[in-house]
């Protein structure tokens, strides 16, 4: 026996794998194998007002929502096409009625479902419910590991109560749990106990995720933006705590790319190995690319295919593959291994998602980037704009002294 | 802070020859038709799990004791037990370190 039987290697960080790639001369034409996993934002709709949230700052309407028997159809159609995985998420997807009944759904056609919610509005039945309709994981964000200050960057009186309780009942119906908190300046401190709470709480991992600045965390980046030095405390609390648990906690990091030199392969590369769908049943190649405004999205409600859409629409082909690069990237040795870095991000900072990644030191406005971070960080306000569907509501002052 | 080691315990299994290894409730065991080959599924993460290790897999069934599955596979291939033990029982704890193998409840 060869030791490469003994391991089981994850395949969803390799783009070649099921793909095939007819890549052309500087063309679009390329064929893609479906994606293993697909995000599914139920709903816009969120009890909680996070400012780093990546939704859109347009947000969906609950009238424009995807009704139950189009989700339903949608689900049928991904496993029928090969998706194996989906994420329940939003938004909160708890606030939609018909969630059990979708979980149910998706597992009737066969697929691997997980919940990704801020489980305030979970109860001991609802979880019951979801695991036996077949839910097989779920993650639940916390915003701190003291409840003051997770509450206020929530904006949700005694939130931080309730995921907790939400937590232990889903170790008791035997869900396993992923915590999923999102770092930023006014929380980062707080990273080593929030640690010990997801081993506390019985967890069996936990994302550590800087704040990706698209959407409302884009409108935040000021009461958001780190410091270097934060940084770097992060990732040696990140390393110590890697080594002392394994095998009791697993631990993903997702680095933050102001300070960074090479830019993040964002989404795997464009269109290459992920899509999700939006509320309003949008097919997108990022969650966050409605924020490219330039871009014409199809949605499922279209005359359109899923695997149609996935192989030939406009928006996916646009930034597949390296033919559409410019320099610096179209002569870089680094354009396969990023693919250029994130086009949302190119977008907000350059005004064109057909541009380098700036996180990237090969960007002209790398530079630039890199002190807007510093200065933000030094000197940005602490008060946060609330995610809300009145367009964000700045939190009063006295409140944001508390961090 | 030492609020760490009770609940985890669990996931501290020890795989040994008498363990009596099954697959953890996050982790399906599949054959993907639309790429005609096997996958374990977990959350938020698929793996391909190459054909000794999905047979390997599907012996860990909750009833067989993994010194009977290295048996079985003995007889198989021809390599010596104690190599291919080793070889089980590291993927095994491997498998069960990441929290998708857990000890089958007697």
């Amino acid at each position: 026996m060869s030791p490469s039987i003994t391991h089981s290697s994850p395949v969803l960080a390799d783009p070649r794998d099921g793909v095939a790639i007819l890549e052309g001369n500087r063309t679009v034409a390329e064929q893609y194998g479906i994606p293993l996993a697909v995000l599914l934002e139920m709903t816009h709709r969120c009890p909680l007002q996070c400012g780093y949230c990546s939704n859109p700052v347009e947000m969906e309407r609950a009238s424009n929502e995807l009704t139950t028997d189009e989700w339903k159809k949608v689900l049928t159609e991904l496993a029928e096409i090969g998706v194996l995985q989906v994420h329940f998420s939003g938004g909160e997807p708890t606030v939609r009625k018909d969630l059990v009944e979708l979980v149910q759904h998706a597992s009737d056609v066969g697929l691997y479902s997980n919940l990704i919610t801020s489980a305030v509005l979970l109860s001991k039945e609802k979880l019951e419910a979801l695991a036996d309709a077949g839910l097989s994981h779920i993650q639940i964000s916390f915003q701190a590991s003291d409840p003051v200050l997770a509450n206020r960057i929530g904006g949700f009186r005694n939130g931080h109560a309730r995921k907790l309780e939400a937590a232990g009942w889903a170790r008791e119906v035997g869900l396993p749990l992923t915590v999923n908190a999102v770092m930023h300046r006014q929380n980062m401190h707080q990273l080593p106990e929030i640690i010990d709470m997801a081993v506390a709480m019985d967890a069996d991992r936990i994302e550590v995720a800087n704040v990706q600045y698209y959407g409302w965390a884009l409108k935040n980046r000021a009461s958001l933006m780190p410091s270097i030095e934060q940084i770097d405390e992060m990732t040696k609390v990140v390393e110590e705590a890697e080594a002392r648990l394994k095998g009791i906690l697993a631990i993903d990091f997702v680095i933050p790319d102001y300070y960074a030199t090479r830019p993040k392969k964002c989404m795997g590369g464009w269109g290459r190995q992920f899509f999700n769908i939006t509320p309003a049943g949008k097919i997108l190649p990022c969650h966050a690319a409605e924020t490219i405004t330039d871009l014409n999205f199809e949605s499922v409600r279209s005359n359109h295919s899923i695997a149609w859409i996935w192989q030939n629409s406009d928006a996916f082909n646009k930034y597949r593959g390296t033919g559409w690069m410019p320099e610096p990237c179209r002569s870089c040795a680094f354009k396969e291994q990023d693919y250029g870095g994130c086009r949302c991000q190119a977008f907000a900072l350059t005004g064109s998602a057909g541009n380098t990644d700036p996180a990237c030191s090969f960007s002209p406005l790398h530079d630039k980037i890199f002190k807007i971070a510093e200065t933000e960080a030094a000197e940005g306000t602490n008060r946060y704009i609330y995610r809300n569907f009145a367009g964000g509501t700045l939190e009063p002052e006295e409140n944001a002294h508390d961090a | 802070m030492n609020t760490a080691a009770a609940p985890a315990a669990r996931r501290r299994m020890n795989v040994s020859e008498a363990s009596v290894p099954t697959l953890a409730r996050g982790a399906k065991l599949r054959f993907d038709e639309s790429r005609q080959r096997w996958v374990l599924l977990v959350p938020e993460r698929v793996m391909a799990p190459d054909d000794i290790a999905v047979e390997i897999l599907q012996m860990c069934d909750g009833a067989r004791a993994v010194a009977v599955i290295i048996d079985l596979l003995v007889e198989k291939y021809a390599a010596p037990r104690e190599e291919i033990a080793a070889d089980v029982i590291a993927m095994l704890q491997d498998l069960a370190e990441s929290g998708f193998l857990v000890e089958a409840k007697s």
